[in-house]
């Protein structure tokens, strides 16, 4: 077991969350859906912790009630050593300078009417006070350099740009108000697979340089093994297993994990010995 | 290697695509134009005719269009029943009408973008009250209203305005509505709740942009509606009051000689026909024109 | 096994030709931007009983390949200005759309990536699948429902008898996945194209489709057209391999020459980008650039800018597919510096 650093920058613990069935009559409450349920980690500063599942795992819904656009129905979450559990919009505004997300839909996650300087800045037009407004547009040039982007291009349309492209700035818009801890919501899921290469690499440099702690949720196994230190898994909002990456994925202990496994498309399977 | 008839195919079809798009641009250019003469006539034809509402001429009435009428100037359009010389007349209706309708397209698509933004951002019980009013709001004659307005506050410009607005705010509220609802889950309003924004910033500076298209085509639509509203109004007598002329009025004028001087219900008719036409094909077309199909054809 | 030949022949036998065989197939689309060349010489094979995987990224052709060869590009935008497409001594390309969308329902199906958006929700699953049955052979209610029943069994839905009545909704992505492919093979066709069958499908479901599917491509004998983006998933069933890249195909050979030795120094990359070929922790090695803006191509070969093998010559000619010198007959590459591709591996 790795040792674990002293205050945790996330420590989830027993979250549940599940969404009431109501009867169309009287809207009584008739049964639940449990979309999560017990699940407990942490994210230490630098690290990288991954949530990997299939649909309907939960996993999507822990990200969401982390960064509080879900609200939990038990459990705590605690960030940077703060209570943030069911707090309203307006008490997590502090948090969320620490804490931001990358969403999975390039072509969704950006307002398609702002121009990419805007949209960069449009963090420090939430939060007044963080940067004085004559420096936006300085920062969000040098951040679009620092993900890769030409910084003339700042007063583009999200749509003249391609899909790694665009989740580079989505990645810029994460990164402006210099958060420790970033989730990545299946954040390389929509790319193709050369420019998926290019932004896992972008994401490693800046968590070294930054030193930011990641929460990486993703479908997919090989990404998740590339870039994630310890790993969950989840099956059905429960986590089956969890721990150190090279460890699950060289002794996959239960059932379903090594199901997952097996599954992974090799790209040269004639290679494998047959077992 | 490409036949002659491949190519010609090929050519048809680039051809076919390219007019498809300059079909949609000349439908969104014509009716404006239209729209500019309309709006440039209204305000210097007048003027050029020194028109007062209230003058008569009875020497020259019930005059066809072309003849020539006293001080030797040319009544193009002919002359109604006290003299007035109907282009002006028509002129000065259409200046009218387009205040009329400017004003309740400003007041009731403000109104109604702002409760359909309230409604759709907000949900929950927000959003159920605000459509039931709409809905009350709906189940009643816009014409009954008039009268109603009308005989308790009397007759004037502002009352026909009140009432159009209140009888067509809920078309602009329900069509921002519904494009908040399905922007709401969008990523990117997500990714703005979670810099941090606020209910404000999030209505006005993420969702609002988002809606403006929609917005758009149907304030050109009910443009036309509302003219035609005011003109029906004013042809039953609850619109404009007796002094300043209106198309509405000016053809409920003209009823009692259809069969002697049909210029006078006809031309001012035909005159509102073609305004709101050119305001319908200008909303259909600006619909065309933010449909993602024919943008890549 | 036995390595298949060139892909041009002459005066073969009928039973060694292909089934259907693409050659020198242009389309473009009349954008507000201008004319996109979306596909620009592009050739192939199918043989029966083969399964041919035609690979690429977005913007590569690759789906407007399929949508070519079933007369679906969107009108009035798309069309074929090039080449031809011979299936059963026609050429699909020159026939009028009624006559193709025919053979395309009987002969030629095929089966896309999202089973919600192309299945009807408001009608029942048993009836979808008997339409073609009705449509097409004519059959009345009873029969139609009956071979709807025998085909769900056959894609393997559990509990088919009490299944055939639900809905679209009623079913996960997986299962609508086999409806459509029970769909598409009601009427036996001789080849079935899968544009990105399992892309929208969880990792787990989507080895058993491409199982499902080589079964079905084993029992019946149908050549099939595999598309897709991820160089895994079909390697299981597909023989042969075409890497495309701005519209053209930039190499082409059975899918064990293709991944073992590439020649083309694209596909190089995309097998070097991919997580699972490398250890953990290592970096990846991704593609430098960005796929190029199908509106402005790169002078000569279109993947120059992003090559690191690229000399003066590839920035002025197009290369053509060739034999790199002394490999095997059949895999080709449209490089000129297939020979140091090959041997940096």
């Amino acid at each position: 077991m790795t040792d674990r650093p002293a205050t945790p920058i996330l420590r989830v613990q027993h979250l549940r969350v599940s969404y009431p069935i109501r009867s169309s009559v009287m809207l009584r409450r008739v049964g639940e859906n449990v979309a999560v349920s017990d699940v407990t980690f942490d994210v230490g500063p630098g690290e990288t912790v991954g949530l990997v599942g299939e649909s309907g795992s939960g996993k999507s819904t822990i990200a969401r009630a982390v960064i509080g656009l879900v609200k939990p129905t038990a459990g705590v979450i605690e960030f940077d050593g703060r209570d943030i559990t069911g707090h309203s919009p307006k008490e997590l505004k502090a948090v969320r300078r620490q804490m931001q997300m990358v969403f999975q839909d390039p072509y969704a996650s950006l307002n398609p009417r702002l121009t990419v300087r805007d949209q960069i800045a449009e963090c420090w037009r939430v939060h007044h006070g963080q940067l004085p407004r004559a420096q936006w547009t300085e920062r969000a040039k040098h951040l679009m350099e620092r993900v890769g982007l030409n910084p003339d291009y700042s007063d583009r349309y999200p749509h003249q740009f391609s899909g790694g492209q665009r989740q580079r700035i989505g990645i810029a818009r994460a990164l402006a108000l210099r958060p420790k801890l970033i989730i990545c919501d299946e954040a390389v899921s929509a790319l193709d697979v050369s420019v998926q290469a290019q932004v896992l690499n972008l994401l490693s440099d800046l968590q070294d340089e930054f030193g930011l702690s990641y929460l990486f949720i993703s479908h997919d196994l090989s990404v998740i093994e590339h870039l994630s230190d310890r790993v969950l898994v989840l099956n059905k909002g429960e986590v089956v297993e969890q721990g150190p990456v090279r460890e699950i994925f060289a002794n996959p202990r239960d059932e379903y994990t090594r199901a997952l496994l097996a599954a992974i498309p090799v790209v040269r399977p004639w290679l494998e010995t047959p077992a | 290697m490409t036949t002659p008839a491949r190519v010609s195919a090929a050519t048809r079809t680039m051809r076919r695509a390219r007019k498809a798009r300059r079909g949609v641009r000349l439908r969104i250019v014509i009716p404006l134009i239209i729209v500019g003469l309309y709006v440039v006539g209204a305000v210097i034809v007048p003027i050029l005719y020194h028109f007062d509402p209230l003058s008569t001429d009875l020497l020259y009435r019930l005059k066809p269009p072309g003849s020539v009428v006293g001080g030797g100037s040319t009544a193009i359009l002919g002359t109604d029943q006290v003299g007035q010389d109907l282009f002006a007349q028509i002129a000065m209706g259409a200046r009218v009408s387009l205040t009329v309708g400017a004003l309740t397209l400003l007041i009731a698509g403000v109104f109604g973008v702002l409760i359909g933004l309230l409604a759709g951002h907000f949900g929950g019980w927000v959003d159920m009250v605000l459509m039931r009013i709409a809905d009350i709001q709906l189940a009643f004659p816009s014409i009954l209203l008039a009268i109603l307005l009308a005989s308790v506050l009397g007759q004037g410009l502002t009352n026909i305005i009140i009432v159009l607005s209140i009888a067509n705010w809920v078309v602009f509220a329900r069509v921002t509505r519904g494009q908040v609802l399905a922007l709401k889950n969008r990523e990117y309003v997500e990714a703005a709740r979670t810099l941090g924004a606020g209910h404000l910033h999030l209505i006005f500076r993420t969702q609002l942009p988002g809606c403006l298209a929609p917005i758009l085509v149907v304030a050109t639509v009910e443009f036309g509606h509302v003219i035609l509203s005011e003109a029906a109004l004013s042809f039953l007598g609850v619109g404009v009051p007796v002094g300043v002329p209106s198309l509405g009025s000016s053809i409920q004028a003209g009823t009692a000689y259809l069969t002697t001087a049909w210029w006078i219900s006809t031309l001012p008719g035909i005159a509102l026909l073609i305004l709101v036409l050119a305001t319908g094909i200008l909303g259909d077309a600006l619909r065309d024109r933010y449909d993602p199909r024919l943008r890549s054809a | 096994m036995a390595e298949p030949t060139m892909a041009v022949r002459e005066g073969s036998t009928p039973r060694d030709e292909p089934l259907m065989s693409v050659r020198d197939l242009q389309v473009e689309f009349s954008t507000s931007a201008g004319v996109v060349r979306a596909l620009d010489g592009v050739s192939f094979d199918v043989r029966r009983g083969e399964t041919i995987a035609i690979l690429g990224e977005s913007g590569s052709g690759k789906s407007v390949t399929a949508q070519a060869i079933m007369a679906l590009l969107p009108k009035p935008a798309g069309s074929i200005v090039g080449g031809s497409i011979h299936y059963a001594g026609r050429d699909l390309a020159a026939l009028p759309i009624g006559d193709v969308r025919r053979i395309c329902g009987t002969e030629i199906a095929m089966i896309f990536q999202d089973p919600l958006s192309s299945l009807n929700p408001v009608f029942r699953v048993g009836w979808q699948i008997a339409e073609p049955f009705r449509k097409r052979l004519g059959m009345d209610k009873q029969q139609a429902r009956a071979k709807a029943l025998e085909l769900l069994d056959r894609v393997g839905i559990p509990d088919a008898g009490r299944r055939i009545r639900d809905y679209p909704h009623q079913f996960s992505g997986g299962q609508r996945q086999r409806i459509m492919i029970a769909m598409a093979i009601a009427l036996e066709p001789k080849l079935l194209i899968a544009d990105e069958p399992t892309t929208a499908l969880d990792v787990t479901v989507q080895s058993q489709i491409m199982k499902l599917l080589a079964n079905l491509q084993a029992e019946t004998g149908m050549g099939m057209i595999l598309i897709s983006h991820d160089l895994g998933v079909v390697a299981d069933v597909a023989e042969r391999a075409a890497i495309m890249y701005a519209g053209r195909i930039v190499e082409s050979g059975t899918i064990r020459q293709v991944y073992d030795y590439p020649a083309h120094p694209y596909t190089q990359g995309l097998l070097a980008s991919i997580p699972s070929t490398k250890a953990i922790g290592e970096r990846l090695v991704p593609i430098a650039g960005a796929p190029p803006n199908l509106l402005a191509l790169p002078t000569g070969c279109s993947f120059h800018p992003r090559c690191p093998y690229a000399v003066d010559r590839c920035r002025a000619e197009i290369p053509l597919l060739r034999r790199p010198d002394g490999w095997e007959p059949g895999h080709v590459a449209a490089c000129f510096r297939s020979e140091e591709v090959l041997a940096h591996d």
